[in-house]
């Protein structure tokens, strides 16, 4: 409406097109980035999981499903398979109910709670390998902080990080401990989100603590346990870094996830078809529980609309 | 209010057990929290104390919980046995430039989906919130390719593109955006303020809190990120920390923890710093994330 007197005043399709080339100029390299980082390596993948080739030679061989039918029918990527499971099956239910415990006695009224909430929350803000680095000295079984706790007791603490049984639970203690901050934190919102309204009126109803905690709190976290399952699963998938500095997947495999078998066929045996099979499986099988989610969280919604 | 009233009418003896309970759960409170807080916290003691330490305690067995003579020799120990200098560098790098980038990405990107007129527009958000489907750690291969065919393994560009894009940000942003009032960029508009002036003087300096959350959590990812800067470097002088103390640890672990003690500080002394600086933007930012879902 306001046009400025004596310059030309452009036409409307022009105005128009001006500000679509300023879309494209704004929008255009963050989708560019993502369209070279992202998603070309959706299909580059794909592309490498039917052909066999060692990264080096000129020619990548066509070999059809052969890739496919190798990982899954190997011993090793079931062991892979089961270590994945085990690792997010005992992360997340670790982090979530230890998480929105702390959460609960964090809740109430104490003097330096906010001091001990950031204590708790700390090694969530860290490096994944640095925090790693430290845990392997705490489970050194001659010079250990473990060691101290327990040769009180008159107990010879395993070699965690060397014995195939107990690799995996240090992986599992160490993920949690990492991450708990995290679900803590989520809880607290979640917590903070429930009316207090319906604390009162549950008082009112003569209900008593047990009772309130469990028809107010526990359904009203409900929502934020969904979030964190979903959040914890993606995040316990991604888990690489802790697991490459405390066994590198030892020993032998008995802490191979699906990510370090994907770093391991690429980066290490240097089967370019596996790694691609590896990383087209955990595309599929993340995309599936990314769906859910959503069509979780659009019921969630019509539900609550 | 009644309720309430009644309650403190029913006599002096139900108010007395009413408060002794509440002491007895206030004191179990307040025991919970030291243990929790001790428990948890122990693991961050034992690397301090570690830190500290001279070599000789190291092989007391079983070892003690607190250096009994400290000492500040692992820290410049640590310097020198392993490039920390140039891991900084590269770190700081590595995290500036990829934060600044993501930070314009998700300004720009977000400005253009609020404030103009495109025909794809929705296929445009659609796709930039579809790379979030696409997990970082298929990515790794692929990309590793594309550098290596263009010869820029083991170098900054290597370690920064791939960190630039960013679909939270924008996502953030756009949300941002969308909470200010239509009337100030109509204003805007009036006083003949161009889009780019729009977005610079008025709508981000409006949207500061979320993009400082924003960029700290960003700035976390990127300082922390492993998986890439293992695989894409392959020399001690492009390097970054958390790869650089893994290093370390495999030199030095068993043999000398107070060095790599003291080098596992180098590395996230920097975060905690901005981590206790900055914590309520770091913790508001994650708790709105999962309370909106």
């Amino acid at each position: 409406m306001a046009q400025v007197a004596g310059a030309p005043a452009p036409s409307r399709v022009q105005r128009e097109w001006r500000e679509w080339l300023l879309f494209v100029a704004l929008a255009g390299p963050n989708l560019l980035l993502f369209a070279i980082f992202n998603y070309r390596p959706l299909f580059y993948n794909a592309y490498l999981s039917f052909h066999d080739w060692d990264f080096l030679s000129p020619v990548k061989i066509p070999v059809g499903f052969d890739n496919y039918v190798d990982v899954f029918t190997d011993p090793h990527f079931h062991r892979v398979l089961l270590n994945t499971v085990v690792l997010m099956v005992g992360g997340v239910c670790l982090t979530i109910a230890i998480g929105m415990a702390l959460a609960l006695l964090l809740n109430q009224k104490l003097v330096g709670r906010d001091a001990a909430r950031s204590v708790l929350f700390a090694p969530y803000m860290l490096s994944g390998a640095a925090i790693a680095v430290v845990w392997v000295y705490i489970f050194d079984p001659n010079y250990g902080l473990l060691r101290v706790v327990v040769s009180p007791l008159g107990l010879v603490p395993p070699n965690w990080l060397r014995d195939t049984s107990w690799a995996m639970p240090a992986v599992i203690i160490v993920y949690t401990w990492k991450n708990l901050g995290y679900t803590m934190v989520v809880c607290l919102a979640g917590l903070q989100a429930i009316p207090r309204e319906l604390y009162e009126a549950a008082t009112t109803d003569g209900a008593n603590a047990w009772e309130r905690f469990r028809h107010v709190t526990i359904p009203g976290l409900a929502p934020i346990t969904f979030f964190l399952l979903v959040t914890g699963i993606l995040a316990s998938f991604q888990t690489f870094d802790l697991v490459h500095v405390l066994t590198r997947g030892g020993p032998i495999d008995a802490t191979t996830t699906l990510v370090y078998y994907l770093y391991e066929q690429g980066f290490i045996a240097f089967k370019a078809g596996n790694a691609g099979v590896a990383a087209v499986f955990q595309f599929v099988l993340l995309f599936i529980i990314t769906m859910l989610q959503i069509r979780y969280l659009e019921r969630r919604v019509t539900y609550a609309a | 209010m009644t309720a309430v009233n009644q309650a403190r009418l029913a006599g002096t003896a139900g108010r007395r057990r009413v408060s002794s309970q509440g002491l007895v759960s206030k004191v179990a409170g307040y025991l919970a929290m030291a243990l929790v807080v001790f428990v948890i916290g122990l693991p961050l003691l034992w690397l301090l104390s570690g830190a500290f330490k001279e070599v000789s305690e190291f092989y007391i067995v079983p070892a003690t919980l607190l250096p009994v003579d400290p000492t500040i020799q692992n820290f410049p120990r640590a310097w020198y046995a392993a490039p920390f200098g140039v891991y900084y560098w590269n770190t700081i790098v590595v995290t500036v430039v990829s934060v600044i980038g993501k930070v314009v990405m998700a300004c720009t990107t977000a400005y253009a989906l609020v404030a103009l007129r495109f025909p794809f527009k929705t296929t445009v958000f659609g796709l930039i919130l579809g790379a979030l489907m696409i997990p970082p750690q298929i990515v790794i291969v692929p990309n590793y390719l594309l550098f290596a065919d263009l010869g820029l393994i083991n170098t900054f560009p290597a370690l920064i593109l791939p960190h630039v894009p960013t679909a939270i940000g924008t996502f953030l942003m756009r949300q941002a955006f969308l909470a200010l009032p239509r009337e100030i960029l109509d204003a805007a508009r009036v006083d003949g303020a161009g889009h780019l002036r729009t977005l610079v003087t008025i709508m981000i300096p409006l949207s500061m809190p979320v993009l400082v959350t924003f960029g700290l959590l960003a700035t976390q990812d990127v300082w922390n990120d492993y998986l890439w800067p293992l695989v894409i470097t392959n020399t001690d002088n492009m390097r970054t920390l958390p790869i650089g103390i893994s290093r370390l640890r495999d030199s030095e672990g068993n043999i000398d923890w107070g060095v790599v003690m003291a080098g596992v500080i180098y590395v996230i002394a920097p975060l905690l710093v901005v981590f206790f600086w900055a914590q309520r933007h770091i913790v508001e930012g994650i708790a709105a994330g999962a309370v909106k879902g």
